[in-house]
């Protein structure tokens, strides 16, 4: 097969779609902007990528079994709450509750394929818990993020920007677990056809535990990395994240079922959500526009691959 | 033709039952080991449930279980099967279309991990492959989702055929040659003879009575639920089988036949519909105030072709030509038929909305109307037609459906096996319905998977594979004809 065949082949566009799209807003970014393209402007422009990119990778675990957690902006914000107040002053106490927060999360995926209802209502309902307990904790904003994350997401990387190397890290290791292991492969199965996956002996219960656990864990280090850039919390300070995290895998390449997910392509839709904010502010369009564009821009992403996903058809 | 003790699996007294619908009543089957178990019945003969229960993913509620001639004891399970070395291939694939093949093979083999699992899984499978079906095309790593339908179906049943650390016993094949060529399926068809030859035990079934014939050694002939013969496979030739598989007694024919043959042909053509796959130009044909039977086995373009005609009625249709208003009976009343949080009166009226409109507006008074006047003519059981659609019986929301059909401007009326779990009392009630309506000149197209249910029908088409295959006057109507023609083979 010749390289250009391989280059128009729908199923290499299509993989290539989350990339291209990253590259071509950065170049944009660029043109408008050269002062980006270093590593002080790179730094700044992805800094908030690394929380954003660990809230998308815990709504694909959740994408994965062909469920949508509606609770993950709010979760985030109470991990983030929890992060500044209880971890900062009792590290151990701190422990558990987010670990108690994950367990939670755990058994929602166990609720959700006991009484088989439908996680978009219990996630929603979970949402306003979330807040809830968040508020109670941190009744206004503040708090301090305990030294160690500050100073880990603070960090001065030679040559790479530390967002992008962490971006990086979370994109294979996810990829690894995920991806390449046996029991992941299992794993996904179970959102492209649950039944052979109980016909061939596995528990779905177990797995949703497992998906919504994972999730719970990458909820958690989304909290935490928000604060070290934050350093301060607000039970409100993730509200957006849900649909970030939606808009990311999707953008990504994932689709809503079926299983079909790819954790590089989720962190990628991370990164570029954060971009286009960036991107319209060089652009000098007012904030309040800003959600509309992004909208857009997300809604021509999604276009192309519909297109693509015709050529294939 | 072994002693017990011998046997790879033993059922015995298996029984299972779905509500009021008895699936299974009292089955004793044995697989003896080097064995290859034919399992042939009409649908709904219970053959699927049999196999169900002996790969675990469904237990019966009564009856006994051996396995190596060691009773199960507690609770039989999909793991317990896979323990035992007891694979299925379902009819409905079992294969994750997000994963590739490789990753498929470690689904059903716990114990492929570990670093290089993929490359492991991939030489499994696809070693597997070239065994079976020589020449195949499939990689370890393609998505089972690109591949054509009979490719999924060689990916499955190659690894039903695999074996990593537990010993393989007995192979259940479910249609396993519905979605393969010709060749291919004779590749798995001798494949199957040779592992039979190395000791292992296959249960075969098809509706292709000469696989059967030809590589079974035994034959089970379910029926209503029970084995009804069980023969070696030389004892059987094509007619003995389905006649086993039939009844064998003619039932007594509904008065509605001994009386004066209509001719066809004297009123008007309404419908002529060419099935989507139909290679010739064969056309299902109804005139004016006909009913049309629709036959075979479940799932085989009856469906598919009612739907077209309904299509027909309001879009133009190449192949099909409608002439006349239609209404559609469903049969999946739950699903397709009945809108739950109705009154009966409201899922009565709802075909014939536009003729109660007044102002602008639904008039009540026309839709009671409607809702009385249809309680009395076809019986509808209820104290108030505007209680809930689900306070009645399943018998008597089907007539509400029937009502809504009957009591619109529909000329046509289809009927996509709209007797499902209805009692008897209420069929033969809604029997002579149609029969009267039909006189007035209403045309009906019925599909049933009932034989009764053909005997009132002027005229039946047998479909096959989304095909046309036989049609058969009133006259030439035999439950053996239709059986014949139903599993016919392409030659």
């Amino acid at each position: 097969m010749s390289l250009i065949n391989r280059v128009v082949n729908p199923k290499f566009l299509r993989s290539a779609l989350p990339a291209a799209s990253f590259v071509i807003l950065l170049t944009a970014i660029f043109y408008l902007q050269p002062r980006a393209m270093s590593y002080f402007g790179l730094n700044l422009m992805l800094q908030y990528a690394v929380p954003i990119a660990l809230a998308t990778i815990a709504q694909m675990f959740i994408l994965t079994v062909n469920d949508l957690d509606l609770s993950i902006g709010p979760f985030v914000g109470l991990t983030a709450s929890i992060g500044a107040t209880l971890l900062a002053d009792d590290p151990a106490l701190g422990v558990l509750a987010l670990v108690a927060c994950i367990a939670a999360y755990g058994a929602l995926g166990a609720l959700v394929h006991w009484r088989n209802l439908p996680s978009i209502v219990v996630t929603l309902g979970m949402s306003f818990v979330w807040l809830g307990i968040a508020v109670l904790i941190l009744p206004t904003p503040g708090g301090t993020a305990p030294a160690w994350i500050k100073a880990l997401m603070g960090l001065k990387t030679p040559w790479v920007p530390f967002p992008i190397i962490a971006a990086a890290v979370i994109a294979v290791v996810v990829h690894i677990v995920l991806m390449r292991s046996s029991y992941g492969a299992t794993l996904r199965g179970a959102g492209g056809n649950p039944r052979a996956i109980e016909r061939a002996g596995w528990s779905l219960l177990k797995i949703k535990i497992v998906m919504y656990s994972a999730a719970g864990f990458f909820g958690v280090l989304a909290g935490l990395s928000l604060i070290g850039l934050t350093s301060a919390a607000d039970a409100h300070i993730a509200d957006r994240y849900t649909l970030y995290s939606i808009a990311g895998v999707i953008l990504g390449g994932g689709e809503f079922v079926g299983g079909r997910v790819s954790p590089a392509g989720a962190v990628i839709g991370a990164l570029t959500l954060t971009l286009t904010g960036s991107f319209l502010i060089f652009l000098k369009i007012s904030p309040d526009w800003q959600i509309g564009a992004q909208g857009a821009i997300l809604i021509i992403v999604l276009a192309l691959r519909a297109l693509i996903k015709r050529r294939e058809a | 033709m072994s002693e017990k003790g011998e046997h790879i699996v033993a059922l015995t007294g298996a029984a299972k039952a779905y509500g009021a619908v008895r699936a299974l009543a009292g089955v004793d089957i044995a697989v003896a080991p080097g064995e290859c178990l034919g399992l042939v019945g009409h649908n709904g003969a219970g053959k699927s449930t049999l196999m169900n229960i002996l790969a675990g993913t469904i237990s019966s509620d009564s009856g006994a279980m051996e396995i190596h001639g060691a009773a199960v004891a507690g609770r039989y399970s999909v793991a317990a099967a896979n323990q035992n070395g007891i694979r299925c291939v379902f009819q409905e694939l079992s294969l994750c279309p997000n994963l590739t093949v490789a990753e498929n093979a470690q689904i059903v083999h716990p114990s492929l991990k570990g670093i290089g699992w993929r490359k492991r899984a991939e030489a499994l499978i696809v070693g597997k492959l070239d065994e079976i079906f020589p020449g195949h095309g499939v990689g370890g790593d393609d998505a089972v989702g690109d591949l054509s339908i009979g490719k999924r179906q060689m990916v499955e049943i190659a690894r039903a055929f695999t074996v990593t650390d537990r010993p393989l016993h007995l192979v259940i094949l479910d249609e396993p040659t519905s979605s393969l060529d010709a060749v291919t399926a004779g590749q798995l068809l001798r494949h199957i003879r040779e592992a039979v030859a190395g000791g292992l035990s296959c249960i075969l079934i098809s509706h292709v009575l000469g696989e059967i014939l030809d590589y079974a050694d035994r034959i089970v002939v379910m029926k209503d639920g029970k084995v009804v013969a069980e023969k070696p496979a030389t004892g059987f030739n094509r007619s003995s089988l389905v006649a086993a598989m039939g009844n064998v007694v003619q039932e007594a024919r509904i008065e509605a036949r001994l009386k004066a043959e209509k001719k066809r042909g004297e009123t008007p053509v309404v419908v002529s519909a060419i099935p989507q796959k139909q290679p010739d130009g064969r056309a299902l044909v109804a005139h004016k105030g006909e009913i049309i039977g629709l036959a075979g086995l479940a799932s085989h373009g009856q469906t598919a072709t009612l739907l077209e005609i309904y299509r027909a009625a309001s879009k133009r249709q190449v192949r099909t030509q409608v002439d006349g208003p239609v209404a559609l009976v469903a049969g999946d009343r739950q699903s397709d038929g009945i809108f739950h949080i109705w009154s009966i009166a409201r899922n009565v009226g709802i075909r014939s909305l536009r003729s109660m409109v007044r102002y602008g507006l639904i008039d009540p008074s026309a839709e009671r109307r409607m809702a009385d006047e249809w309680r009395d003519r076809i019986k509808i059981k209820t104290p108030d037609m505007d209680d809930n659609i689900l306070s009645l019986s399943g018998g008597n929301q089907q007539k509400a459906l029937f009502a809504r059909a009957l009591g619109s401007d529909a000329a046509i009326v289809l009927m996509d096996d709209p007797m499902r779990g209805v009692d008897v009392g209420t069929k033969l009630e809604v029997y002579d319905l149609i029969r009267a309506e039909a006189e007035r000149g209403r045309t009906f197209l019925w599909y049933t998977t009932e034989m009764d249910e053909l005997n009132n029908c002027d005229h039946t088409y047998v479909f096959r594979s989304g095909r046309i295959v036989a049609d058969l006057s009133r006259d030439e109507l035999t439950e053996e004809k239709v059986l014949q023609s139903s599993f016919e083979e392409t030659a």
